[in-house]
Order: C-alpha cells, then sequence, then structure tokens
C-alpha cells in the first residue's frame, strides 16, 4: 500500500516505548500492565509501525487545552 | 457470598426437578371455594391467604416463597422470545445431519451432501422452508441432531438448543400472581393466571381432539391457538400479533410486561428507591434570605428530624427540645441506647425529658441552620441538587433565593422541589464542604459564575451606580444599613458609586467594559462618555455603571473576579448583599414600564418606514436580476437559493437599522434601561414592539410552506415579495395584519416545537451517557479510571484542570502574572 498512516494529518505522532520507558511508565503509575488502554495488534497503526504484542505505544495529541497531551495504549491480540 | 450468577436455559427435566406439581385442570376453585387439586391456584403452589400454612414446605404467608408447577405441552411450541436464535440455528446447521455448514453458511453440507433449502422467519413464531411451514416438533428434531462438538465451535452456550423448543412449560408460584379479594367477596385474579388458564385450556381441549382421532386441520389450529397463548404469556406486545386482552378489554400484563420499560421492575422497582427524611412542595422567590439558605414551611421542619446523639454539652438543649414535644422547635422521637424508640407526645414530655441522659438519641425537627440537600429535577447537573441551610418560615412553600434559580433551573410558575435531610455527622459535613451552594458559583460547563444576579437586582444597581445618581447621608444610611452594612460615612451628600463602593471588598481591582458599552470605534476608557468602562480600584468604584456583565449570571466579572480573589465566601456574601442593595434602590426610586414607554417619535417612524421601503424595493431589484438570470450566485447554491440568501439577509438587515434608529430615538426611560443594563429583554424586542417585527423564519429560511407555490391563497402563485413570505412591516404596538401574524404565528410555533423536542432528546442522551460514565472517578494521582481501576485518561480532560475553578475553562496566565507583579 502507498499510504502510509503515520503520515497523515489526522493521526498524531505515534512510538513504540523502550522496555525502559515501560517500566518506568508503570511504576510511576503504580498500574500492572492489564491496567492500560488497549490498541488491537491488527490496527492499521500498529501494523505501520510493527509493534508486538506487549509493547507500549506513546500517543502525542495536540489539545487545545493543554498544548500536548500524552497517551499510551497496550498492543494486544483481539 | 454470590461470586457469580450464570444465565442458563432451562430443560424439561429441570423444569420437572423445579416443579412439585403438575398442573392439568384450567379451573381455580371448586363449588366451596377451595382451590382445586392440580389446578392453577393449587395449594401446594404456595400460600398467599394470611394464617394458612404452605402444603410443602409448610411456611406462613410472606416466609414461605412460593413453589414452581409445570405444565406438559402436548405438542411443542416455540419459545418467542428465542425465535431469532432458533432462525439462526436453523440456518448454520444442517438440515440432515445436524452438522455445522461452516462459516458463510454453504448451500450443500460438507458433512453428508444434503442439499440446504433455503429457510425463511416470519415473525413472531413461523418458520418456513420451501413455502412449506416447519412444525415445532420438526425444529425440535433438527436442534436435537446437533451435536455439541459442533454447537461449541460456534460458542453456543447455556444448554442444548432444543430446550429452546418448549415441551414442558414452568407455572410460576401463586406467590408471583396472588389474587386479590374485592370488597363483595368476589376474587379477582392476577394476569398471569389468566394467561395460565387460557394455556391449560387449550393444551387439555388439544389432547382430547388427539385422542379421538379429530382431522388434521382442526388439529393445527389448535396447536397454534397454543402457540400463540404461550407467545404471549412471554410477551403481549409483540409485534404482529393482535394483544391477548382481559374482559374489559384492557391489554394482559404479562411477563416481559412486568420487566420491561421505566415503570417495569428493573427500573421502577431494582434501579429506582424511595428515601425517607426528604419532603417536597411548591417553590416561591424570597430575595432577602441568603443564596445558601432554603425557607422550609414548619409543617415540613416538624415532620423531618435529625437524629441527636446526647452529650454532656447538649442535654440542656435537648431537654428543651424534647419538653416542646410537636411543638416546633421540638423533637419526634427518642432512641434509648439499648435500640427502643419512643414518640414524644405533650403528655409524657416531661418525664422522658428527665429519663434522657448521655448515650440517647433524640430525633428533632429541623432547626435554623441545619445543613440540608436541596434538588429540582431533571437532575442534569452536579448544581442541581446543593447543600442549604434551613431557615424555618411560617408559610407553606420552600422559599428559596432568586440569584440560585439559574443552576436549578427552576421559576416560580409552580415548580416543585425537593428537600433531604443527611442523617449523620458524616453526610452533614460531606454535603457542607462540598455542596454548598457558595461552592457552586462557578460553573464547571464555562469556567464563570452560574450564580449571579437576575432582573430587578440589575436595573436596581444600574440605576444606582449611574453618573447622576446622588444620595443623602441618610438615604445612603438607610439603603446599605437594611443589606447588613454600617458604613461610617462623614458626607451629607453621596454618589451611587460611593454607596456601591461600601460592598465591595478591600483591595478589588479590576477594569472591564460594562453591558451597555457602544462598542466605539476609539474606546475612550475613563473617559467614556456613556460612563461604560468599569474601573475599581482599591474596592472602591471609579468610574462606569454596574450592569449585567458585571454582575449578571452566566457573564458577572465582578462577582467572577471576587470569587477568585477573596474566596467563595466573600463572593457569597457580595451576591447576597448586591442583589438587595439593587431590589432595595429600585424600591425606593420606583420602576415601572407602560405601552409609553414604546412610543416613538413621527420622525423616527417615517424613517423606520422609509427603511423598510426601499428593503423592500432592493427585493424587487433582487427578484428581477433572478428572473433575468443575472442573480449573484454563492458558492453552493442554486439559483433560487442564492436569491433566497440575498432576500433574507436584506430583510433580516432591516431589524438590525431599526434598531440603531428606535434606541437613538427612545429616551431613556424603563423599558430602555432594562434592555441597557441587561436585566431583561434587549433591543430586539424594543424595536418589534415599537418600530417592525421584521422577518418570519420557518427551519431558517423565509416561510415557504402553505399551499403549492404560495404561502397562502391570497398571493399569486410563486410571487417572490417581501410580504408573501412571512415580513412583518407592522411593529405589536401598531398591529399585525391578518397575514403577518399568521406568519408569526408559524415561527412562533416552531420555537415550542423545537424546545420540546430537544427536551426530550437530551433527557434521553443524558441517561445513556450516565449510564455509561457511572464508575468513572478522578483518582489522586489525577488519572481517570473506571470501577476495575482500568485507566481511561491519564490525566483528567487532557490538561488537568478543572473548568469550575478556571477563567471560561482555561489558565490565563497572563492575569495572574499581573496579579503577582502587582
Amino acid at each position: 500500500m502507498a499510504l502510509n498512516v503515520l503520515e497523515h494529518v489526522l493521526v498524531p505522532k505515534h512510538e513504540i516505548l523502550s522496555e525502559e520507558e515501560k517500566k518506568r511508565l508503570l511504576e510511576t503509575l503504580n498500574i500492572s500492565e492489564k491496567q492500560l488502554p488497549k490498541i488491537l495488534l491488527n490496527d492499521p497503526v500498529v501494523k505501520a509501525l510493527g509493534a508486538k504484542e506487549g509493547d507500549v505505544i506513546k500517543i502525542t495529541r495536540k489539545s487545545p487545552t493543554a498544548g500536548k497531551s500524552f497517551y499510551y495504549r497496550l498492543v494486544v491480540k483481539s | 457470598m454470590i461470586e457469580s450468577i450464570e444465565f442458563r436455559l432451562l430443560s424439561p427435566e429441570m423444569i420437572k426437578k423445579l416443579a412439585v406439581v403438575e398442573i392439568t385442570k384450567p379451573e381455580l376453585y371448586d363449588i366451596d371455594g377451595f382451590p382445586v387439586e392440580g389446578g392453577i391456584m393449587d395449594p401446594r403452589l404456595g400460600v398467599i391467604d394470611p394464617g394458612l400454612r404452605c402444603r410443602t414446605c409448610g411456611a406462613r404467608a410472606g416466609e414461605c416463597p412460593g413453589h414452581f408447577g409445570y405444565i406438559e405441552l402436548v405438542r411443542p411450541v416455540i419459545h418467542v422470545l428465542h425465535a431469532k436464535l432458533i432462525f439462526n440455528l436453523l440456518k448454520t446447521f444442517c438440515s440432515s445431519c445436524g452438522r455445522y455448514l461452516g462459516e458463510d453458511g454453504k448451500k450443500k453440507c460438507p458433512h453428508c451432501g444434503e442439499e440446504q433449502k433455503k429457510i425463511k422467519f416470519e415473525k413472531p413464531f413461523t418458520f418456513r422452508e420451501d413455502g412449506k411451514n416447519l412444525t415445532p416438533v420438526e425444529i425440535r428434531e433438527r436442534l436435537e441432531k446437533i451435536p455439541d462438538e459442533d454447537l461449541e465451535k460456534i460458542g453456543f452456550k447455556g444448554g442444548r438448543p432444543e430446550w429452546l423448543v418448549l415441551t414442558v412449560l414452568p407455572v410460576p408460584p401463586v406467590t408471583m400472581r396472588p389474587s386479590i379479594t374485592l370488597e363483595s367477596g368476589d376474587r379477582s385474579e392476577d394476569d398471569l393466571t389468566h394467561k395460565l388458564a387460557d394455556i391449560i385450556k387449550i393444551n387439555q381441549h388439544l389432547k382430547d381432539n388427539i385422542i379421538i382421532g379429530a382431522p388434521d386441520f382442526i388439529i393445527d389450529d389448535l396447536w397454534e391457538l397454543l402457540q400463540y397463548h404461550v407467545a404471549t404469556y412471554f410477551d403481549n406486545e409483540l409485534a404482529g400479533v393482535p394483544q391477548a386482552r382481559h374482559r374489559s378489554g384492557r391489554p394482559l400484563k404479562t411477563l416481559s410486561q412486568r420487566l420491561k420499560t421505566k415503570e417495569g421492575r428493573f427500573r421502577h422497582n431494582l434501579a429506582g428507591k424511595r428515601v425517607n427524611f426528604s419532603a417536597r412542595t411548591v417553590i416561591s422567590p424570597d430575595p432577602f434570605i441568603s443564596i445558601n439558605e432554603v425557607g422550609v414551611p414548619v409543617v415540613i421542619a416538624k415532620e423531618l428530624t435529625v437524629p441527636e446523639t446526647v452529650r454532656k454539652d447538649n442535654i440542656e438543649e435537648l431537654k428543651k427540645l424534647v419538653r416542646n414535644a410537636d411543638e416546633w422547635p421540638g423533637a419526634n422521637y427518642i432512641i434509648r441506647p439499648d435500640g427502643r424508640r419512643k414518640r414524644i407526645t405533650k403528655e409524657n414530655a416531661e418525664e422522658i425529658a428527665e429519663e434522657i441522659s448521655e448515650g440517647y438519641v433524640v430525633e428533632r425537627h429541623l432547626l435554623n441552620g441545619d445543613v440540608v440537600l436541596f434538588n429540582r429535577q431533571p437532575s442534569l447537573h452536579r448544581m442541581s441538587m446543593m447543600a442549604h441551610r434551613v431557615r424555618v418560615t411560617p408559610w407553606r412553600t420552600f422559599t428559596l433565593n432568586l440569584c440560585t434559580t439559574p443552576p436549578y433551573n427552576a421559576d416560580f410558575d409552580g415548580d416543585e422541589m425537593n428537600l433531604h435531610v443527611p442523617q449523620s455527622i458524616e453526610a452533614r459535613t460531606e454535603a457542607e464542604l462540598l455542596m454548598e451552594v457558595q461552592r457552586h458559583i462557578r460553573s464547571p460547563r464555562f469556567g464563570g459564575p452560574i450564580i449571579g444576579c437576575k432582573q430587578d437586582h440589575i436595573s436596581g444597581n444600574y440605576l444606582l451606580t449611574r453618573k447622576e445618581t446622588r444620595l443623602t447621608r441618610s438615604e445612603a444610611f438607610e439603603l446599605l444599613c437594611s443589606i447588613g452594612v454600617v458604613p461610617e460615612i462623614k458626607k451629607e451628600k453621596l454618589s451611587g458609586k460611593e454607596v456601591f463602593s461600601y460592598i465591595l471588598p478591600e483591595g478589588l481591582n479590576i477594569e472591564f467594559r460594562a453591558k451597555a458599552c457602544r462598542g466605539c470605534r476609539k474606546c475612550k476608557k475613563e473617559n467614556c462618555e456613556y460612563d461604560c468602562y468599569v474601573v475599581i480600584k482599591n474596592g472602591k468604584l471609579k468610574t462606569g455603571v454596574i450592569d449585567a456583565k458585571a454582575i449578571g449570571g452566566e457573564s458577572g466579572r465582578l462577582i467572577d473576579s471576587i470569587e477568585k480573589n477573596f474566596g467563595t465566601e466573600e463572593a457569597h456574601r457580595f451576591i447576597d448583599r448586591v442583589s438587595q442593595l439593587g431590589i432595595l434602590y429600585l424600591q425606593k426610586r420606583g420602576f415601572t414600564i407602560g405601552l409609553d414607554d414604546f412610543e416613538i417619535s413621527e420622525d423616527a417612524r417615517k424613517k423606520i418606514s422609509r427603511h423598510i421601503e426601499s428593503a423592500k424595493q432592493e427585493v424587487k431589484k433582487l427578484i428581477e436580476k433572478y428572473e433575468k438570470g443575472e442573480i449573484e450566485i454563492l458558492p453552493g447554491l442554486t439559483e433560487k437559493q442564492s436569491l433566497e440568501m440575498h432576500i433574507l439577509n436584506t430583510l433580516k438587515r432591516v431589524l438590525d437599522v431599526s434598531g440603531e434608529i428606535v434606541a437613538a430615538d427612545l429616551p431613556e426611560n424603563e423599558a430602555v434601561i432594562m434592555a441597557r443594563s441587561g436585566a431583561r429583554g434587549g433591543i430586539v424586542q424594543l424595536v418589534q414592539i415599537s418600530g417592525c417585527v421584521g422577518q418570519m423564519t420557518v427551519f431558517g429560511e423565509r416561510v415557504h410552506r402553505g399551499y403549492r407555490n404560495r404561502t397562502l391563497s391570497h398571493f399569486r402563485p410563486g410571487e417572490l415579495s417581501a410580504e408573501a413570505h412571512g415580513f412583518v412591516t407592522n411593529s405589536y404596538k401598531t398591529g399585525e395584519n391578518i397575514f403577518e401574524f399568521f406568519f408569526d404565528a408559524m415561527s412562533g410555533r416552531e420555537g415550542l416545537m423545537d424546545k420540546s423536542l430537544r427536551t426530550k432528546h437530551s433527557g434521553y442522551m443524558e441517561r445513556r451517557l450516565m449510564n455509561a460514565l457511572q464508575d468513572l472517578r478522578l483518582e489522586y494521582d489525577m488519572t481517570v479510571r473506571d470501577n476495575r481501576k482500568i485507566i481511561i485518561q491519564f490525566l483528567a480532560g487532557e490538561d488537568g484542570i478543572d473548568p469550575s475553578k478556571s477563567d471560561w475553562g482555561k489558565l490565563d496566565v497572563r492575569m495572574i502574572a499581573k496579579n503577582v507583579v502587582g
């Protein structure tokens, strides 16, 4: 396919967190992996990024009030 | 403890196992009035008459939960509520070998090669294959053939599919369908009992006919009838099925009807709870009580109680209350340390007062200053339920301050409100800390004050703070003292602004443009000739007039600033004082409007009619242009639509220009004062009364509905002129002509329709939202999580800002900096 979803204007920035970053995130929030919001493995963005099951994806969104806002989603199999 | 519940299908064996008796007779009672054994009211099904004992379990009425019976159906019938599922099963499994046909339901069975015929489902319980009816017997046979492994493949859980076709029907216990004995001694049976009697009658009839070997068509008819009765027993509101009716013609309330809808078991009995210690009456206004107070009628105060534990420090007071008994302020009950309650009456009051000591609980009447919750439905808001302080009144209505009207969306045309009395110290404290009215001055909807002044409060303060207002020393004293400010006044004459400054907190600095600002091209600020630039320095009103922009609800900059810089208590005090100041000044001055206030000069009238005439000419020109095809086409619109757009804009402008003319012409009378200060009404209303009502619209367009190609038969077909499409030249004062009146009514009705349809819609949307979001919670770490503690948002609202503590939804960094730096 010619289209790269990651470059689309309406798709916010997605990136895969490293193991280290993931550990730190779970520690600061004091949660287990299961408590993160989820994203399907067959989601177009996940495919484009090449993320694996168990990866955490960091999404940087633009917000009219906060400037930038961060969101984290765990890649899961359906 | 219950850990989980599983919903499954009932197997025929299970139904029989659960039952204590087989029901075979349709009769309820014998000649002597005793229930028939084997009838639907069989004594073994449970007891409902007090005094008797259950034949099955031996318990008394109320203790015996009732016991099921069963009916053996001679021929199986479809369970209507599962008909759709049965249809899906028939489609996905082979009609011959019962094996799974595969993902997309193949034409030919991959296991036995059988050709699959097309099955059609006719609601509510008929299945056809090749135009032939499938009987429940055939369906059941097919479902029986489906192997368990194949069912697992498609995720079918909860039992065997053939159980979806009923061969045995459970008969619910009599406790579920009690009969009522009327005054005349006749018995009136429950709807379910009637329905069950029908089923048994037909079942018996069918059995007899089969035994005597009646022709097929008779048996089929009876079978169909049995199917009908069983179907309506489950749901009497099935599409395409005539409702089973009572003798009186009332449709029977069967199983589904008991559970469904707002009046059903779930929403009415299980989700809906009734509370004690609550009251409801009509509300009326009282501008002289504080915004966080509520006037409670004595009759109500005597009925609602607060439990108070007797302590060393309150025993004397409580004894006094006990002695008063039912005389307010008194008490209704005492609870002894062993938990026994005793009613206090006039007779035993003295005795009880002597008896009480530490550890007793006295249920005393509501007293002034008690914290109560006050609520008006629909509760769409958190501000729809706020905590108020009680003020007991001799009247018969709840009274509340006018300023607290907007958060409840209340008015006094007959509205009723509810009051709840928190019973524990914890509840009272929580209500006080989180729910009191002054904590909700700023709305989380837009980050501005929602509680503010209205109507006369605004007119009054506007008049008081005008440049020319002068008061004598004694007048100022009287005004300020009656709102609870004792001023130190040395001057003999005071300006209105000086008087107003007495209620401003010291150290308040703010500048803004008033509502009355005319939007001059170059703002002269402090030197505004209309006195519309408000400057407050160190709590003194220097210039500018106080109006809706300063103290009004939803806009009040002054209230906003005071709340932010001096806290909720100061804002609370300020609102109480300004509103009363406005009313009292208005009372002193007098304020009234009449028809004369809308009288405009001959000159202005001429100007307006000249203007209307020119607008009509312009419309004519536009129409000519259109007919010649020279109309300027707007992007995305057809020629016709462009013309309509041009005409609408031209005619709408009439109102604006007339507004300017009227505003310039009318002297500053009461009506104009109200419009200018934002107390009530606007320039538009003034113009419509005295100048010209203007263009009427329906669905945002000129009026087009009515006859073919014209609005009324009095116009030529296809006429495009202003008059023929709802332009009203007259004013409300001169009076509309018949056509104009009709168009005005059309436009008016649209407004009413919109409103009623919108409320219905938004009510349902609210319900859906509440059900979806009810367990989301803002945690202490600023994340939003649900009840499983799964994260929904990592930072509440993406920015972590509480809108009810923000500046209209944002953080105003510049203002914070200014306050810090000075």
